[in-house]
């Protein structure tokens, strides 16, 4: 058995109350190209970052080559061996390749040396680049062949890529693998962050699978198959959450409809298929998606982005929980009255009622179980789990028609995430519509009544179970 | 009025442009709009404000006071307008293009004191003296205590109330503290909100040139002011953005700069020592500001991946 070139044991790491990593442990061979797999969230970048010296870890241990090591920061990681390419290119558009790559150098700078080593070093690696263009000028692929060899020139024996096939063409993508598996060969390693199971299956000697923090599988990529990674990446249903049992909604009037819209990604890039959609009074419904793909629907219906082109009738009173609360749901420096206060302050004017506000903010703490001193606190002060609690009791206590959420118990304890369900059953009861994301598979099956899988801009409609959605979601892995 | 009194008015008039300008950049910090350039909204309101009083003095009797403090009010405004509209269009940073405004604004006031609002002899770069109608009335006689005094302490006020109180001045803060939150949760027209703010911060500066000229100076010239917009935005850090602060540390400015000289004069102190304390002030009050952490501008946060 080849010795181990980077080791990960035990890593845990928290930002603020949310457990990114819990004990996670991965380890990759000499020769080998190692493959981490896992959900949005999962923590696969956290860990690499640790790795790579960007982030402490709270507690673990990281070995090189046997050694124990200790990062304080990226340098150090480099100085032992690691490169990494990020998602994000950290490259400098103005500058040539050449200066680019001999950015964190020390002494004198000798740009003809550093030409005739990219020189060298591209030819070893098959790769064709010219030092002197800028890199301004270069396609995706190619800043990501510069990234790769910066860190060659670095002299990195352990390589980490995050998703680096997300920006590529099936042929780059091919001559990305064709020179990792050259590195390996010639006993580099290489760690392949990725979401893609056919990424990890096809390139791939090793596959480690995390998920919440934890990686719940480790083997050989020969020994597994899609279906024993999907089920390793999205998790086994848990005992006890099985549907309850509830009465129908009533009669199917629509709070919403979409006709023929066309959903567009972050970038602004519209997607393939325009979609149609009602959504019923009184009914639950989860959206499942993979990496963000849910995130322009929902927004859409909650009225935070204008659909182009297409139509959409939407109630008069919609809620909406983001799924990055300290971001755009509270102000964290605002006290809880406050952040009350900050829900239609857009649609107000005149004087501004502290004492009604005050009031209102008191019977949310005591209706939702929220912990705090009192109102007058300020948010920063709270728990994720009793600032979600809050911001669903702040969204509700308009009585909206549609209430809106995004992974509303995601980092949450048990306790917070059973009053939030609690409470989006009873307001379903009352007749309000709940749509909401979850990247968790069991809360989709437990909690709706139906479920949308959101796949590259189109949906399809399952039922509330868990094989079916995570079917649906492995259809767009496949893609 | 004994020698005492009139210092202590002397440091009140200093203070006038010194709150007023203060006001203008707190009121912008605290919607998030990094208004550098108080120092040349004044200078365009003294200018519109002189020039309206010479114009109308012979015509408007008693209305040229008010039409000469809209008028300087109006000419920060637009002078602000500027730098917003290039930040709303073309996403040019405001830190930038208001500094860059306030040299245009300089040569500008010495163009038109060379020019077209230069006295009748051509010998002196400045406007004639104005008329009295057009003179703010003192608070005190015999000292030199203008009726802008009262004016910046109402402004504070309301200032302070209209934050504290209004909806409009929750929403100010709303988009100064987090303006995603403002947006997505409050559904705020950020750009838009901040944008009006700009042009009031710029108003609240345009004012105070119009308030110098009409209550102390009574022309323009050069040089009209000794810096007062960059003093402005020592005077609203220190007061943590508070209006009713800025009147404190307005004063407390007026005082150190007033009496400066007054050392030189009687206990050989060079004055350049009240420079060097406001100086270590500004520099402490950033110092302050970024261990709050409230400014974004200065701090970054670590994110979690």
């Amino acid at each position: 058995m080849a010795s181990l070139g980077l080791a990960l044991h035990g890593v845990r790491k928290s930002f603020d109350k949310v457990v990114a990593l819990d004990g996670a442990s991965l380890a990759v061979r000499h020769g080998s190209i190692h493959a981490l797999l896992g959900e949005n969230g999962a923590g696969k970048t956290t860990l690499m970052r640790i790795a790579f010296g960007m982030i402490r870890p709270d507690s673990g241990t990281i070995r090189i080559n046997d050694r124990l090591v200790s990062f304080s920061s990226p340098a150090d990681a480099i100085a032992a061996g690691i490169g990494m390419v990020h998602q994000q290119f950290a490259l400098i558009p103005e500058m040539t390749i050449g200066e680019n790559v001999a950015l964190g150098g020390n002494g004198r700078y000798d740009n003809q040396q550093t030409v005739k080593r990219l020189a060298y070093l591209a030819e070893k690696m098959g790769m064709r680049i010219n030092p002197l263009s800028k890199v301004k000028e270069l396609s995706a692929s190619e800043r990501q062949k510069v990234e790769i060899i910066r860190t060659f020139a670095h002299d990195a024996t352990t390589l980490i890529l995050d998703e680096p096939t997300a920006v590529l063409t099936p042929r780059d993508i091919g001559d990305l693998f064709g020179q990792l598996r050259a590195f390996a060969t010639n006993g580099g390693c290489v760690v392949l962050i990725t979401h893609k199971l056919h990424d990890a299956l096809e390139h791939a000697d090793e596959v480690t699978v995390l998920r919440k923090g934890r990686a719940v599988l480790n083997a050989l990529t020969r020994d597994v198959t899609q279906s024993t990674l999907a089920n390793a990446m999205l998790g086994q249903i848990q005992i006890g959450t099985t549907p309850l049992s509830r009465p129908k909604p009533s009669p199917s009037i629509n709070v919403l409809q979409l006709r023929n819209v066309l959903l567009r990604d972050r970038r602004g890039i519209g997607q393939s298929n325009r979609v149609s959609i009602d959504i019923r009074r009184g009914e639950i419904v989860g959206v499942a998606a993979l990496e963000g793909a849910a995130r322009s629907l929902l927004r859409l219906m909650a009225g935070r982005i204008e659909p182009t082109p297409g139509d959409i009738v939407r109630p008069a009173s919609i809620g909406f929980v983001p799924e990055d609360r300290e971001q755009e749901a509270v102000i964290s420096d605002f006290t809880l009255t406050e952040n009350f206060a900050l829900r239609n302050s857009a649609r107000r004017s005149g004087r501004i009622d502290w004492s009604n506000f005050r009031h209102r903010t008191e019977e949310i703490i005591e209706e939702y179980d929220v912990r705090t001193p009192g109102p007058n606190v300020r948010m920063s002060g709270l728990s994720g789990g009793n600032q979600q609690k809050f911001v669903l009791g702040r969204e509700l206590a308009y009585n909206p028609d549609l209430l809106i959420l995004e992974n509303p118990t995601q980092g949450l304890d048990v306790n917070a995430a059973a009053v939030i369900h609690e409470k989006l059953r009873s307001v379903s009861l009352l007749g309000t519509a709940v749509v909401y994301y979850s990247s968790d598979l069991d809360e989709l099956a437990a909690l709706s009544d139906r479920v949308i899988v959101v796949t590259d801009g189109a949906i399809v409609e399952t039922r509330p179970d868990r094989t079916i959605i995570g079917q649906s979601l492995l259809a767009t892995i496949r893609t | 009025m004994t020698a005492e009194g009139a210092l202590v008015a002397d440091a009140l008039v200093r203070a006038v442009p010194l709150i007023l300008t203060g006001l203008a950049v707190g009121l912008s910090f605290r919607a998030g709009v990094f208004n550098l350039g108080a120092e040349g909204q004044l200078l365009v309101g003294a200018a519109a404000s002189a020039a309206v009083s010479i114009r109308l003095s012979t015509f408007a009797g008693f209305l040229v006071l008010p039409i000469a403090l809209i008028a300087g009010a109006a000419a920060g405004a637009f002078w602000a307008a500027i730098a917003a509209e290039l930040k709303r269009r073309f996403h040019v940073l405001e830190i930038i293009s208001t500094i860059m405004l306030n040299f245009i604004a300089i040569h500008l006031v010495s163009f038109l004191v060379r020019g077209p609002l230069q006295e009748p002899t051509h010998i002196y770069p400045q406007t004639v003296t104005l008329a009295h109608p057009a003179r703010l009335p003192l608070i005190i006689a015999n000292t030199r205590l203008h009726a802008g005094f009262i004016i910046a302490i109402a402004l504070a006020f309301s200032l302070a109330w209209i934050i504290r109180r209004t909806e409009v001045g929750f929403r100010i803060r709303a988009i100064g503290a987090s303006p995603m939150a403002a947006e997505s949760a409050a559904m705020i027209d950020v750009n838009r909100l901040s944008w009006v703010v700009f042009c009031y911060s710029g108003a609240i500066a345009g004012l105070a040139g119009a308030i110098e000229v009409n209550g102390v100076t009574f022309a323009l010239y050069e040089n009209i002011s000794p810096g007062y917009g960059y003093t402005a935005i020592a005077v609203a850090l220190i007061a943590g953005l508070n209006p009713l602060g800025i009147v404190a540390s307005g004063i407390f400015f007026g005082v150190l700069e007033t009496s400066a000289s007054a050392f030189q004069r009687d206990f050989a102190i060079p004055s350049s020592i009240a420079g060097m304390i406001e100086a270590s002030l500004i520099l402490a009050s950033l110092v302050f500001a970024a261990a709050q952490k409230r400014y974004t501008l200065f701090v970054r946060r670590e994110k979690p991946a």
